[in-house]
């Protein structure tokens, strides 16, 4: 039982990591159908820009927001300079055009920073805490937090501003959007910039944990790909389940199985839904009428 | 209200508008009739600002409009319900009306959504349903009303008739000639030439690119070359 409690703990932290990546994809999915594949290294940036920020010696809570920021405006970079000049481009071709905004972040870090692993200091100390038999990190609990703060923020964007259901008219239809006034460029910088400062919220929360290094970001892109997939593309809710779901499962495979088979427990998600359920957990089908 | 001088525009390689000249005076109904492909819809989209001008000059209300974005327009009182309805589907009714005053956030908004319910009831019976479920009179019922959210001084409506049973053609015919009171100018696109003859105050007939006739809608309803090609009378 203790051995179960412990690998539930262990299981809902990581996947609360990947519930955030999947949050980050689902606002610019939301804004144009566009699946962000360098939405990995927003996460791996935000851990990279603390610990430099860090030991070029800000205080901890500062070298977040800095990193956060930071990372936000790179996420409009990626915007100005990637996406939007190819307006008008199929959606596979933008979603390309992110896979190599991806290698080219990773490899723009390894040369800006270094190839080392880093860690960040935890934020409430290192202690365990004792529940139910097992054992869990202060730093797990941020992370869970981060996860369901974002979480809410974002659900009550999407359904309760109007700000967040142009983000959503924008992606359904995009003349339509302008003709009643929406600024289309508008609505994609801030869903770069928000996604890219959730998936640097990410990656500053789980630095402590696990560290980070230049290479970390396609991992946790694929991880938060399968997560988001998994809840059903483009719903938060769903992002917040599915990326439990998927933490959970990895936990329990490495387990009861073998941790060798961990990160195996993504990719068969992945097929498995693709399969069996395109629309994922929550997602809805579509239901146009033509 | 609205003035267009010397229009062109293409897709690519091919000239598609040819030099369009038309004007709209506040209050009017001013329709453009003519056979699919004449490039009525493309005047539309020029007009809103979805679709690049080569040369000419669109002026409204005074103001040089040719390079202003799209989405600024309805800001300076230009509202389109476009071809196809084009609403948000996966969003309810009552969120497409909201959107349509996206520019607004006052009492008025809230009574704008009033007066559209009272216009269309049926939007108001399903006002939390899922727009893509709509019917397709329906949706264009609700492709007016987003378009009215917006305030505009003038309306431009591309084919609202198109694909609607005979009834339903009747009854939208009927709001649009119910703009006048509401102090909307019109410019109203069809292939339903006759329909949209008879609550122009004027008309234009447009052919390949081009417009090949314009006067007050009764004396074009009495043509004989218009009653022969478009009428079918």
């Amino acid at each position: 039982m203790p051995e179960l409690m412990q690998f539930l703990f262990s299981g809902v932290t990581v996947g609360a990591v990947y519930a955030l990546v999947a949050l980050g994809f689902t606002i610019i999915y939301n804004a144009s159908d566009v699946v962000n594949f360098a939405q990995g290294e927003f996460a791996m940036l935000g851990g990279m820009i603390a610990v430099f920020a860090v030991s070029a010696g800000m205080p901890l809570p500062l070298a977040a927001v800095v990193a956060i920021i930071v990372t936000g405006l790179i996420g409009i970079g990626l915007n100005k300079l990637a996406i939007e000049p190819a307006r008008g481009a199929p959606v596979v071709s933008l979603i390309i055009i992110t896979i190599g905004a991806a290698i080219f972040i990773k490899g723009a870090t390894k040369l800006i920073f270094d190839k080392q692993l880093h860690r960040l200091p935890a934020f409430s100390g290192d202690t365990p805490i004792q529940l139910m038999g097992a054992t869990i990190l202060p730093q797990s609990l941020w992370v869970i937090a981060g996860a369901i703060g974002v979480f809410i923020g974002l659900w009550l964007f999407f359904t309760r501003t109007l700000i967040g259901r142009a983000v959503l008219a924008t992606s359904n239809n995009r003349l339509a959007a302008q003709l009643v006034g929406i600024n289309i460029k508008w609505v994609m910088t801030l869903a770069f910039s928000l996604s890219a400062a959730i998936g640097a919220l990410a990656g500053v929360l789980i630095t402590p944990i696990t560290l980070t290094s230049y290479d970390v970001g396609i991992a946790l892109a694929l991880k938060g790909f399968a997560a988001a997939m998994l809840g059903g593309m483009g719903n938060p809710k769903g992002a917040l389940v599915g990326g439990i779901v998927l933490g959970l499962l990895e936990a329990m495979t490495a387990g009861y199985i073998s941790s060798q088979y961990k990160d195996a427990a993504a990719f068969i998600v992945i097929l498995m839904v693709l399969f069996f359920m395109p629309q994922g957990l929550f997602g809805l089908k579509s239901t146009d009428r033509v | 209200m609205l003035t267009v001088e010397g229009l062109r525009s293409r897709y690519g390689r091919i000239e598609v508008l040819h030099g369009i000249d038309l004007t709209v005076t506040s209050g009017e109904i001013v329709t453009v009739v003519g056979a699919n492909g004449a490039g009525k819809t493309t005047l539309l989209r020029c007009l809103s600002g979805v679709q690049p001008v080569t040369a000419g000059s669109i002026t409204f209300r005074g103001e040089a409009f040719t390079s202003v974005p799209a989405h600024r327009r309805l800001k300076l009182g230009l509202a389109q319900a476009p071809e196809g309805r084009q609403i948000f589907t996966n969003l309810s009714v009552e969120e497409n009306l909201r959107l349509g005053a996206f520019l607004f956030n006052d009492e008025r908004v809230h009574r704008d959504m009033e007066n559209a319910f009272n216009m269309f009831p049926i939007l108001k019976e399903k006002r939390n349903q899922v727009a893509g479920g709509l019917s397709g009179g329906q949706q264009q019922m609700l492709a007016i009303a987003r378009a009215l959210m917006g305030r505009p001084a003038c309306l431009l409506l591309d084919e609202p008739s198109m694909g609607l049973a005979p009834l339903l053609v009747q009854q939208i015919f009927d709001v649009i000639q119910g703009l006048k009171a509401l102090d909307v100018t019109v410019l109203l696109v069809e292939q339903n030439a006759f329909g949209a003859l008879s609550i122009a105050d004027r008309g234009y007939v447009m052919e390949t690119g081009q417009i090949v006739m314009g006067g007050p809608a009764e004396d074009l309803i009495a043509d004989p070359r218009i009653r022969e090609a478009y009428l079918g009378i």
